[in-house]
């Protein structure tokens, strides 16, 4: 077991991927020179060279549609975009192209192609640089999303999300370069449609991914304390979404709620809360519950903006509410 | 550059006749619904398809637009099987999944079938980025209307191919038309070779009515492209004789303008060009249509016999493991 922080271990992740197939390179603005714009790739250039790890221009459209078209072309390419609102310049070419090729050619054009972006609020980046669109892309067959939620997925999800014959979208947490975590010093294999508990309980399931992992882990924390024993559920994998390991917690908790750092309106918090209600509404004692981001732009100002994102106060209250069954408390449709 | 002769002569004309008379049986099958959707057809063009596609390898990349029925013949794809692909048919060549716009066949190195305007340029970068990466030696070439160079991802895309200094060659049909907007209501600057120029490439502007001057100009381009490695530019001056696709009342452009254009139809320039160089009889072409009408027909039958597919199958390929899709 080694001690990493999100940014060493995607680092680690993408140099032992780099280093064990020549048809893998990273692209992507400032991944080169500069080291990346949150210094993931710092230092790949200086082993891998110019050829592998190409700096490209500001052309989200153009460079991830190259990326497709090398991962048609033979290559592994991973495509670095700065940040999730800058994907939205790319949309074309990773929704009418990438995740249709396959499909409306028979089978005839795979695209295995990695596409790493940043996101998130929680870093007083303000309202172009903070949003989450993950639940937005796993709207759309054809593509698998993913999210690392711990470091060690930080440094194990790259390597089966490159082994995948079909193109996959690593969304990864600001917030979450910095941390340090415990990684596995050998390949645990992760599942890249699998979901995971990450902390088991008996009294509800609270299921989150990414960025906000963290967040309801300490919230379970405060819960414990209160004789309330959460269960966590990492999603890791937003299309596919897991529905067995969701549906085996609940029917075990009787009592889910979903935190997403997307906003709440339309989003993949509805598309969980909805599978559950499907699937094993039988088995509930109280509504499926809620937290997500409030329905704002992301404000620059750091109390604006945390008091928007979803936090452990909120899950912790939600939880409380679900548990007690309180549905006026659980409808607020302000909650964070 | 390798000089017409009579035989190569005789070869562009069945290949414009092929296109021609394919095109209009489009429209016949689809006034009979056979075909449906959208429907675009590249009669009055197929001199820019004729004339390039010899100039390619078997090994070299081709990136079409959904106006890309032509490129497809005459890359080799099998008749019946682009047939079978309007018809929806199962031995469509893509299945049947993709209809008229979206005609792949990887085997042929014929990556669609792309029907968002610009769509399909990064992905010729991206397939020639490949090809350098790999050390093959291919080049691709790139099909487009230009309608695609107001659109952000042709600037984005000459850019990144002339920067990395890529093999692709970029194939401008220019017929004056982005849908119904006429090219000097859409760009301030009309001059498209010129445009491309400014991104360090070279640019040749043909008269893409001539499918010699086609021929001609796409050899040394080709040469050009497989010889430095880098990207050049084509800007074929074309005409589109039909409407924009099947739902189209042309109320945009007068019909004096396209009898004007129809006076230089591309199988008649060389028609008479074959016929005053006693290479032909002057009803070469009836006997020329005669050839590819049957060759249609049997494309057409074979179309019809093809079954439609399960729809028990509707999810394969959706990802490369059905199973993939995890009930989503």
């Amino acid at each position: 077991m080694s001690t990493m922080t999100g940014r060493t271990a995607m680092r680690a992740a993408m140099q032992a991927a780099l280093q064990a197939d020549e048809r893998v390179f990273l692209m992507g603005e400032d991944v080169g020179r500069y080291g990346g714009c949150f210094a993931v790739s710092t230092g790949l250039l200086d082993e891998f060279g110019p050829d592998r790890i190409r700096d490209t221009p500001l052309s989200e459209s153009a460079f991830v549609g190259a990326g497709i078209g090398a991962a048609m072309g033979g290559m592994r390419p991973i495509v670095e975009i700065m940040t999730a609102n800058f994907s939205l310049l790319a949309l074309d070419q990773i929704v009418n192209n990438a995740a249709t090729l396959r499909h409306m050619s028979a089978g005839q054009c795979g695209v295995p192609l990695v596409i790493r972006t940043t996101t998130g609020g929680g870093r007083q980046l303000a309202a172009q640089h903070s949003h989450s669109f993950d639940g937005w892309y796993a709207h759309i067959p054809g593509i698998k999303v993913v999210a690392p939620g711990t470091i060690a997925d930080f440094r194990w999800m790259l390597g089966p999300a490159l082994a995948d014959p079909d193109p996959v979208i690593v969304f990864e947490h600001g917030g979450l370069y910095g941390v340090e975590g415990d990684v596995p010093d050998t390949d645990p294999e992760v599942p890249l449609d699998r979901a995971v508990v990450r902390r088991p309980g008996t009294d509800l399931t609270i299921i989150t991914f990414g960025g906000t992992l963290p967040t309801c882990l300490s919230a379970a924390e405060t819960l414990a304390t209160d004789g309330i024993d959460a269960e966590v559920i990492d999603l890791r994998s937003l299309r596919p979404l897991d529905d067995a390991t969701i549906m085996d917690s609940v029917a075990r908790t009787h009592r889910a709620i979903v935190v997403d750092e997307g906003w709440r309106s339309v989003g993949l918090s509805g598309e969980v809360s909805a599978r559950i209600v499907e699937q094993v509404f039988y088995e509930l004692d109280a509504p499926v519950g809620r937290v997500a981001t409030a329905e704002v732009p992301l404000p620059y100002p750091r109390h604006l903006e945390q008091a928007a994102l979803p936090s452990v106060d909120g899950v912790v209250e939600a939880a409380r509410a679900a548990v007690q069954g309180d549905v006026a408390r659980m409808a607020i449709p302000g909650r964070r | 550059m390798t000089r017409p002769t009579a035989e190569t002569r005789a070869e562009a004309l069945r290949a414009m006749v092929l296109v021609r008379r394919f095109e209009e049986r489009c429209a016949q099958l689809y006034q009979e619904t056979k075909i449906h959707g959208f429907l675009h057809l590249y009669v009055g063009e197929e001199a820019v398809a004729a004339g390039t596609m010899p100039a390619l390898d078997p090994a070299d990349n081709v990136v079409g637009t959904y106006r890309e029925h032509g490129h497809a013949l005459l890359r080799g794809v099998p008749a019946g099987a682009v047939m079978a692909e309007m018809f929806g048919r199962v031995d469509g060549c893509s299945g049947g999944r993709g209809g008229s716009m979206h005609l792949f066949d990887t085997a042929r190195h014929f990556y669609g079938g792309n029907a968002i305007v610009g769509g399909g340029l990064p992905l010729a970068v991206g397939l020639a980025l490949a090809d350098r990466m790999k050390d093959r030696p291919a080049i691709t070439a790139c099909f487009f209307g230009e309608g695609a160079v107001a659109e952000g991802e042709f600037h984005e895309s000459m850019n990144l191919a002339a920067l990395w200094n890529l093999p692709v060659l970029f194939c401008c049909e220019n017929n004056l038309y982005a849908m119904g907007t006429a090219l000097d209501r859409s760009e301030a600057n009309t001059d498209l070779s010129l445009r491309a120029a400014s991104y360090g490439m070279p640019a040749w502007p043909v008269d893409g009515m001539d499918v010699e001057a086609v021929a001609a100009t796409a050899e040394r381009a080709v040469a050009y492209v497989r010889n430095s490695g880098g990207p050049a530019f084509l800007e074929f001056r074309t005409y589109r004789f039909r409407a924009h696709s099947m739902y189209d009342p042309e109320l945009y452009r007068d019909k004096s303008e396209v009898a004007t254009w129809r006076g230089r139809d591309p199988i008649d320039l060389l028609v008479e060009r074959m016929v005053e160089a006693g290479q032909a009889d002057p009803d070469v072409r009836a006997q020329v249509e005669a050839e590819v009408d049957a060759e249609i027909d049997a494309a057409v039958e074979f179309a019809e016999a093809s079954p439609l597919e399960d729809p028990d199958e509707l999810l394969t390929h959706v990802y490369a493991d059905v199973s993939a899709d995890g009930g989503t």
